[in-house]
């Protein structure tokens, strides 16, 4: 009992003030995140897209082992519409690399770039989608058809919502608004839009690998 | 945006004059935002608590005609004023429903978060007002639709508020499940749009935005309880939204993802084959255990941050306080299987389920125990906020004993889907939130209104409260325990079931008396936003955090021209050789007055 009394006591014989306690001291200095606002929200954003697509997936998985399971053949154009995500993706480390060298043209020029290809993969995709429905594969067809359409289809929607970015982000490079010192619009855009190609590739092997 | 890097922000004078409608309504300001989530959410707890009077009503007195209530609305009694079955389980989808997304979550992450955030971390602002705002007017349109579907034909959904499929996969299962569900689904979708925006926000105010000298261990844990909260969220939330996506295809687009072949629908064989209705649960109790943490953690912290301002000590081992809901957060993610030991699972997976879940009593009792070291040789200002926090570590150790029962799944099997576990989960993680969320209003009131409530009306809410909850609640143990069901319609259809009636009354005579006690309270909020006695200093409570540093009501932009400078952590209570009982958080390592 004496012992449980002097545990318990030790909450109320603390702190001597005014230098302890029980938190870190922190020693009074600046409490500065190293990392800026806009590129932390991406990085929450990223994740809370990643368990979307985690949830998804692991039905996918759960649902593969169910008797009923029927393959469908995906269309050769997703190996196209890979390269042209990949060849987006290069074209913004194109634009990054200008960018630091303050050559505002040369980002104009590769984002521009990267959009028209981002855009593209959008066609492309509705091109795979008609392919699969003039060969008579509907979203109810079997499972797996099922979750070609739903996975492409969330990716492609979440895709689409970073061509709404790009607007904004181009915006800032045609207004002069760019510099090699202060770029953290395209900075965040990149690593939103690489994520989006590791999205594609997760759910591609998926699919693929069926 | 709003502006944290010290410059001069002096209350509303760098503004253009904001009407009414911007400066109430549509605003940006953190504040107003919390606010608005509080009365939103007060108001669908007044919608969720009549819900769950209609059924008391009808478990306490399962033949009476209630012609009154067959007036008003027709559809939902027979001819004789008798309550309809598919009535009375729309009630129970709605009040859960309601209660655990539109009240605890909303309330306590919505309303607590947005009010306190900024003001605790000393900023001006949450990172991204405009989304912040956003996430609100998500949440009231959310609001309506949940509350739409009672009002559909066909009534509210069926299903309770877990939507199990295949019930919730197919519209035509039942008058509910066409358009009431499809309203649940887009509302559920909504709520989760404005849940995430809100947590973005969360994170990275609390991460990015703490003010000179704030470092994460001088945090008040109501700031670590949200700042773990919205990572809970960010993690669960998306797995409800691509169980909900699939879910809608099915029930729109002719998958076959929750609903297995051979299921007969009014004589008809549905065409749907190969899916998995215990996929469902999987995902859904993924997110659901998470979801429950979501509700408990911010009470936690709220409760932890008021009982150290009124015991006048520092919280008892603040960072294993931390340490403890890190580890109950990160245990929340593997242990949803404990929903469903009955659903066929092998006794080997139950078994790993059974032993992670009582891992969690581990922390659990850390932070109990540090709530009584805490209370220990404490000379407590029993204030309204006080008796709440009090009663929030009551009823968290009264509905969490019951959970070591409920996550053992030898024990599980017996008791699953009985009274037992209405008991468990009402005390913890609904009524002991609610206790620590009622103890937030009475305590920030002045800061958000510049007035007292009534302490009085506040001491009678709380005991005529605490009295009721433990009356409606404790006994449903023993109903549960004895066979009666979850979602029972009619207790007096089983003989055997009929001698334990004589509870079933007692427990719904005690929840109107417990509906009563809380009219007190809206009158005492409401009066009081008018009428309460004005606090003229910015401190009433003499707390140590840097939110009491700013005017009650807080002004816009929080604080003066200089954001406040951090120099201790947040429990400088009775601090041996101090001139007063507590030191705030933003005074100097030597202190002022001794020059």
């Amino acid at each position: 009992m004496s012992v449980l009394s002097q545990i318990l006591r030790r909450g109320s014989i603390l702190p001597p003030p005014p230098t302890h306690h029980d938190g870190d001291s922190g020693g009074g200095s600046s409490s500065a995140f190293p990392i800026s606002k806009g590129y932390l929200a991406t990085w929450i954003l990223m994740t809370a897209v990643t368990m979307l697509f985690a949830g998804l997936s692991s039905a996918y998985i759960v649902l593969r082992g169910v008797p009923e399971w029927q393959n469908i053949t995906v269309p050769r154009l997703v190996w196209a519409n890979t390269l042209i995500l990949f060849a987006s993706s290069i074209a913004i480390e194109f634009a990054r690399s200008a960018v630091r060298k303050d050559q505002l043209d040369a980002v104009r020029q590769w984002l521009s770039v990267s959009g028209i290809l981002g855009f593209g993969f959008l066609v492309s995709q509705l091109l795979v989608w008609r392919q699969l429905v003039n060969a008579g594969v509907y979203l109810s067809t079997t499972i797996h058809s099922s979750f070609f359409y739903v996975l492409t289809g969330a990716h492609a929607l979440h895709l689409a919502g970073g061509l709404i970015g790009l607007v904004v982000v181009l915006r800032r490079a045609f207004t002069n608004g760019m510099t090699a010192r202060d770029h953290e619009p395209l900075r965040v855009w990149a690593l939103y839009w690489h994520f989006m190609d590791v999205i594609w590739i997760y759910c591609f092997l998926l699919l693929l690998l069926a | 945006m709003t502006d944290t890097h010290g410059h001069h922000h002096e209350g509303e004078h760098d503004h253009p004059k904001l009407g009414f409608w911007r400066k109430y309504v549509f605003s940006t300001d953190h504040k107003v935002i919390g606010i608005q989530y509080l009365i939103t959410a007060m108001s669908m707890a007044i919608i969720g608590g009549t819900l769950s009077l209609l059924m008391r009503l009808q478990l306490g007195w399962p033949h009476g005609s209630f012609r009154f209530l067959a007036n008003l609305m027709p559809k939902a009694f027979d001819s004789q004023g008798h309550m309809n079955a598919d009535f009375y389980l729309s009630l129970v989808t709605m009040h859960g429903t309601i209660m655990v997304f539109f009240l605890f979550t909303a309330v306590l992450t919505g309303g607590f978060g947005n009010f306190l955030i900024p003001l605790q971390i000393g900023a001006r602002d949450m990172a991204f007002p405009f989304l912040n705002a956003l996430s609100y007017w998500i949440f009231l349109a959310s609001c309506i639709v949940i509350f739409s579907a009672l009002l559909v034909e066909g009534g509210a959904p069926l299903g309770g508020w877990t939507s199990y499929a295949p019930l919730s996969a197919l519209p035509d299962a039942g008058p509910g499940q066409g358009t009431g569900m499809t309203l649940w689904i887009s509302a559920i979708a909504l709520f989760t749009a404005s849940g995430l925006m809100g947590g973005l926000n969360y994170i990275t105010t609390i991460l990015t935005m703490r003010t000179k000298g704030l470092s994460m261990m001088r945090l008040p844990l109501t700031q670590w309880s949200l700042l773990i909260t919205a990572v809970l969220g960010l993690l669960a939330f998306p797995v409800l939204l691509a169980a909900a996506i699939l879910l809608v295809f099915d029930r729109t687009g002719g998958t076959s993802f929750f609903i297995p072949g051979g299921i007969v629908l009014g004589n008809k064989l549905i065409e749907h084959t190969g899916g998995h209705p215990l996929l469902w649960q999987h995902l859904f109790w993924f997110f659901g255990h998470p979801e429950v943490y979501i509700v408990i953690l911010p009470a936690m912290g709220i409760a932890s941050d008021i009982l150290a301002t009124f015991c006048r000590k520092p919280i008892f081992s603040y960072k294993m306080m931390v340490y403890a809901m890190v580890a109950i957060s990160g245990l929340s993610f593997i242990v949803w299987g404990h929903h469903m030991f009955v659903s066929g699972m092998s006794p080997f997976l139950g078994s790993v389920f059974t032993i992670t879940t009582l891992l969690i009593a581990v922390p659990s009792a850390v932070k109990t125990f540090n709530w009584l070291g805490t209370i220990w040789g404490a000379r407590i200002r029993f204030t309204s906020p006080a008796l709440f926090s009090i009663g929030f570590v009551s009823l968290f150790v009264s509905g969490g004993l019951s959970g070591i029962f409920l996550g053992t799944s030898a024990a599980d099997i017996q008791m699953q889907d009985t009274y037992f576990v209405v008991a468990h989960f009402h005390l913890v993680m609904a009524i002991a939130p609610l206790f620590a969320a009622y103890g937030g209003l009475y305590f920030w009131f002045p800061k958000m209104f510049g007035r007292m409530m009534n302490e009085t009306l506040g001491k009678i809410h709380f005991w005529a409260s605490f009295v009721g909850v433990y009356c409606v609640f404790f006994p449903m143990h023993v109903l549960g325990i004895g066979g009666q069901m979850r979602r029972i319609y009619d207790p007096l259809n089983y003989e055997f079931l009929q001698p334990q009636q004589v509870l079933n009354v007692f427990i719904s005579v005690s929840a109107f008396f417990l509906a009563a006690a809380q009219i007190l309270f809206l009158v005492n909020f409401f009066s009081s936003i008018w009428a309460g006695k004005r606090v003229l200093v910015n401190n009433p409570w003499q707390a140590t955090t840097l939110e009491w540093e700013t005017p009650c009501p807080t002004g816009h932009g929080n604080f003066g021209p200089e954001l406040p400078v951090v120099h201790r952590w947040a429990f400088d209570y009775s601090a041996p050789g101090a001139k007063e009982d507590f030191v705030p958080q933003t005074a100097p390592a030597v202190p002022a007055r001794q020059h």
